[in-house]
């Protein structure tokens, strides 16, 4: 049972990154922005905040500095993602371009910062945890779903649910989510009727950008006490999730959880008799979730679910 | 002069983007310290000059795979695809040409490098003829599919060293030497780039690698402008459906030009690895080849031309030569790959620039024309 409880620990740790930041791309593409910069936006976010956790630890710690960090990865990933929103809004370029631009630019410029700012040219940040939960009061002690979700956990994980329920409302039940999704189907259509398109697309980019910001936080800090200008890949995982997802929140919550799940395995198995007999190497495992998501692609492009105007730059000319 | 100036005005937006990068970057250089930023600026454009010759061959190293990647992503480009799976590619064909180098020793002399190589091309080929089958038959996005393949590339890589008895090396966690037959022959260029240090030639890593890479990128300039099979590839990159109803097998073009690229990047892998004089070795780690993104920012600054991608590639290696000398004056070497960054991102939009331009010229020519009749002619 300890074993389950851990892997199902170990799953969230995974899971709720790639759940906030896949959502993050929803928000995106649903307005019509492919954003392919999602790990570059993670990074930003990730940097900003772990280095500004890092020079005010001796401040102040536990919860309070978590929350702050957290408003600082939003901010960092709004205005890195803000590049993004120019490049392929109002100035109509390759958003797929511009996207590899931002994903190249912000490791190079994490480590160079990381490296100018701190002495000795390091390039880690140093981080000392004090955010990890032990127990949850009272929820904690239910049993099974207690140690599962309420023991060594992380105020992120709630935040990330709330996130996933928000973003769910959002999308399908406010005058703001139809008419973000009526850009990323046929924004000359959204303009006729009087929406104006470069809004909602801002705001679907900037979204993006707060929630992929935010996931990069989410995604280092109970794994690691170190920032080492990278997040292994997991804007692109993000990506796959929300391709996996079918671009619907519900879609990307089990898409989330599955990859997550994938990803504590690879990360965990030896420890698990049950997992070691079986012999399967971790690069398999951390294979499938990309062999999943080509194997969904090729069943499901000819029907793709993707929005219909995504990665289009709206020109009011056109219409 | 009017051929030059529509030469000029066809390089423009690479000019643009990158005096945008290096202005950008100098910015960065004078926020970290206003003091030497000068002096840090001329070292990123003296580059390779920095060391005499031998600083010239470590240009020429760096820049080997870097335009082959640069040819990958702009080949795809010229069919209307985008070829980010470029690390994938290289990274597989890497795999495979050391897996040459170091098993099929049978091989004898010049003919066990030239195997090598031409087994990793052909990995690459495969991995980049995924792409395109799934793009053209499951209608899959190459950029997203290529994405998949970069990771589902890099971790098989991984697996493959780690569970290989003749080529991973436990102790450092990668790749063991190629044996010596395998290694791509200098072609004397070790006695061309090198500097004097006491009684000892200090030659570059340069190898004929570059003369291969040169030679490679000549030959797809032919294809893709001089034969029938490039028109018909460029023709689907312009307009897929007119050029089906014109008769071309667009699903063919399609497969066959995401063949071409992973080949190319392929080569990249078998060039960059088969160095003298033992091979690099491929690390056991989780991080994709970069020389696959880098390849995207030369393809766009040579402006997807064969021959303009050869001095991409050679600018962007000779400001990464220049940013290793960056250290001595206290600015991190990263600044170059911040800059190479920015110069992605500005030309994202610089080719639009280029139309403004035109049409402003335009607008400004027909004004003239209107006021002054004939004479603006020319």
């Amino acid at each position: 049972m300890d074993t389950i409880y851990f892997l199902v620990q170990q799953m969230m740790f995974f899971s709720i990154p790639l759940l906030i930041v896949a959502l993050g791309g929803m928000f995106s593409e649903r307005s019509g922005v492919v954003n392919i910069a999602l790990e570059g936006i993670m990074v930003a976010g990730a940097f900003c905040s772990i280095f500004f956790i890092s020079k005010m630890q001796h401040i102040m710690s536990g919860q309070v500095l978590l929350l702050l960090a957290i408003l600082i990865a939003a901010v960092s990933g709004v205005l890195f993602s803000l590049l993004h929103a120019y490049a392929s809004i109002n100035l109509r370029s390759d958003q797929t371009i511009s996207g590899t631009a931002l994903n190249m630019i912000a490791p190079a410029a994490a480590i160079y910062l990381a490296r100018t700012l701190q002495p000795n040219g390091v390039q880690q940040i140093l981080f000392t945890n004090t955010f990890r939960i032990n127990k949850v009061p009272v929820l904690g002690d239910i049993p099974v779903l207690g140690p599962m979700f309420f023991q060594n956990s992380y105020i992120t994980t709630y935040i990330g649910l709330v996130i996933f329920l928000v973003s769910a409302v959002v999308l399908y039940k406010t005058r703001f989510g139809l008419r973000l999704r009526a850009c990323g189907e046929h924004p000359q259509a959204a303009d006729s009727v009087g929406i104006n398109v470069y809004k909602m697309r801002y705001a679907g980019v900037l979204l993006s950008g707060a929630l992929a910001g935010l996931g990069g936080l989410v995604y280092v800090i109970p794994i690691s006490t170190n920032f080492n200008a990278t997040v292994s890949g997991y804007g692109f995982l993000a990506l796959a999730v929300l391709i996996f997802g079918q671009w619907t929140p519900k879609g990307i919550f089990f898409a989330a959880l599955f990859f997550g799940g994938m990803k504590a395995i690879a990360s965990s198995y030896s420890g698990i008799p049950f997992l070691q007999n079986l012999g399967i190497p971790s690069d398999i495992y951390k294979m499938i979730p990309y062999i999943a998501t080509l194997t969904v692609l090729a069943f499901s492009s000819k029907k793709s679910q993707a929005p219909r105007a995504s990665g289009v730059p709206y020109d009011k000319g056109l219409r | 002069m009017s051929r030059i100036k529509k030469w000029l005005l066809s390089i423009s937006p690479s000019l643009i983007a990158i005096l945008s990068g290096i202005f950008a970057g100098f910015i960065i250089l004078l926020i970290s310290n206003p003091a030497s930023a000068f002096n840090g600026l001329v070292v990123i454009l003296k580059g390779g000059w920095n060391n005499g010759m031998k600083g010239l061959g470590q240009v020429l190293y760096y820049a080997t795979p870097i335009i082959l990647t640069g040819l990958s992503v702009g080949f795809a480009f010229k069919t209307g695809m985008f070829n980010i799976g470029a690390s994938g590619q290289l990274v597989v064909g890497a795999l495979m040409s050391i897996y040459v180098g170091i098993n099929w020793t049978f091989l004898p002399g010049h003919l066990h490098w030239i195997v090598a190589m031409l087994m990793g091309t052909l990995a690459g080929m495969v991995w980049g003829m995924l792409v395109g089958l799934l793009k053209a038959y499951r209608n899959v996005n190459e950029v997203i599919s290529a994405i998949m393949f970069n990771y589902i590339g890099m971790y098989g890589v991984n697996y493959l060293i780690k569970s290989s008895d003749t080529m991973y090396d436990i102790l450092r966690n990668q790749t063991v030497n190629v044996a010596k037959n395998a290694v791509i022959p200098k072609a004397g260029l070790d006695n061309i780039f090198y500097i004097v240090k006491g009684r000892f030639h200090d030659a570059s890593s340069v190898n004929g690698g570059i003369l291969i890479a040169v030679l490679i990128a000549i030959l797809i300039y032919i294809m893709i402008n001089k034969t029938a099979f490039g028109y018909e590839l460029r023709a689907c990159g312009y307009n897929r459906h007119a050029s089906r109803y014109a008769g071309i097998n667009e699903k063919k073009a399609i497969v066959a030009s995401m063949s071409i690229a992973g080949a190319l990047s392929g080569v990249a892998g078998a060039l960059m690895y088969l160095a003298p004089s033992t091979g690099m070795h491929i690390h056991v780690t989780e991080v994709l080849a970069s020389e696959g993104f880098n390849g995207i920012a030369v393809a766009l600054l040579g402006m997807s031309n064969p021959i303009g991608i050869i001095f991409a590639g050679l600018f962007i290696a000779h400001i990464t030569v220049g940013g290793a000398f960056l250290q001595s004056l206290g600015y991190m070497k990263e600044v170059i790959d911040v800059i190479v960054g920015l110069i992605i991102y500005f030309s994202a939009f610089s080719l639009l620039m280029r139309d403004v331009m035109t049409s402003i010229r335009r607008k400004h020519g027909r004004k003239v024309l209107n006021t002054e009749g004939k004479e603006a002619k020319c």
